[in-house]
């Protein structure tokens, strides 16, 4: 007869000894990853907050400097990456339930989605590359006040570009976690690495469902 | 452990939203509303995820109160920072005051 404890400590690595059972360690692991988050979330909204500011103060040109953005990818990009937030909750499902191969086979998929969303991305910054978009590259904006238009894109580059390296770190991240599920290290018993990263996949996937309403869409009509 | 039914489900509505703050901000809801409707659409997403998908409706207390912390501190900075910006015409130049 293995008690749980003795099941829980045969898996390298699950408990470590100042815990006393995994559920206290997960406990732990979890707000820690959460602790993270508030500091994320506040570094993101510093940047939302000042982005709000300028906003407000030079609404026009704002206004129409967004119309520059590409509305179709913008809002193909959103359903990409709200799709790899659900492969990782099913990855973790997976985990949870101790099926390696659904779990290989998410944490894969949600690495091709983050790679479309890079993608999409990346020719969005093309895109601005070619219209001279780009603030302090050959910037031109001779619809309205070229300063004020320039803060606008310094935003949308700051901000959809610290979104973007922090989607790149992740997909990092689910391709070590792959590597260590297809050693088979995670099962019902010890799957906290999993979880843990797809709380922060997800916290990426919420940054991005404000910055693509506030940054595509409110030009139309603000 | 939480059904892969819920997640499907959490996904369709999301997919629901997004199509529907797209939809929206094609239409001039007059004054402030555009705005209003879309960080309104944003927040009810951002919900979903939170309590769905990061598990927050399945956690500890402890777990909610630190990711309640964090939109506490963001609304204390926000506050403040728009009340200074919207508030500073209220009042004339400083020598006016003086005076």
């Amino acid at each position: 007869m293995i008690t749980e404890r003795e099941a829980v400590a045969e898996t390298p690595g699950a408990v470590a000894h100042q815990f006393d059972d995994f559920a206290q360690q997960h406990e732990a692991s979890t707000l820690g990853m959460w602790t993270f988050l508030v500091t994320e979330i506040m570094f993101f909204g510093g940047m939302f907050l000042g982005y709000a500011i300028y906003r407000s103060a030079y609404a026009e040109v704002f206004g129409h400097a967004s119309n520059h953005l590409d509305i179709v990818l913008g809002t193909v990009n959103t359903a990409v990456l709200i799709a790899s937030s659900l492969t990782v909750a099913l990855a973790v499902h997976a985990a949870q339930e101790s099926k390696r191969r659904a779990l290989l086979f998410f944490l894969a998929l949600t690495v091709v989605l983050g790679l479309v969303f890079l993608g999409i991305k990346f020719t969005e910054y093309y895109h601005k590359y070619e219209e001279n978009l780009i603030p302090g590259w050959r910037f031109q904006y001779p619809e309205g006040n070229a300063h004020h238009a320039a803060i606008f894109f310094s935003f949308y580059f700051a901000m959809t570009g610290m979104h973007a390296l922090h989607m790149i770190i992740g997909i990092g991240m689910f391709l070590v976690l792959g590597v260590a599920a297809w050693k088979g290290r995670y099962s019902a018993v010890y799957y906290t690495p999993v979880e843990l990263a797809g709380l922060y996949w997800h916290f990426v996937d919420i940054v991005w469902i404000f910055l693509f309403p506030l940054f595509y869409l409110l030009g139309r009509h603000s | 452990m939480i059904p892969t039914r819920v997640y499907v489900a959490v996904f369709f509505a999301l997919l629901v939203l997004t199509a529907v703050t797209t939809a929206v901000s094609f239409v001039d809801l007059g004054g402030p509303f555009n705005v209003i409707t879309a960080v309104t659409i944003a927040v009810v997403k951002m919900l979903l995820v939170a309590l769905f998908f990061m598990h927050l409706r399945y956690s500890s207390r402890l777990t909610v109160l630190f990711a309640g912390a964090a939109l506490f501190w963001l609304g204390i900075m926000i506050v403040l920072t728009v009340s200074d910006y919207l508030s500073r015409g209220w009042v004339g130049p400083f020598e006016a005051m003086l005076r």
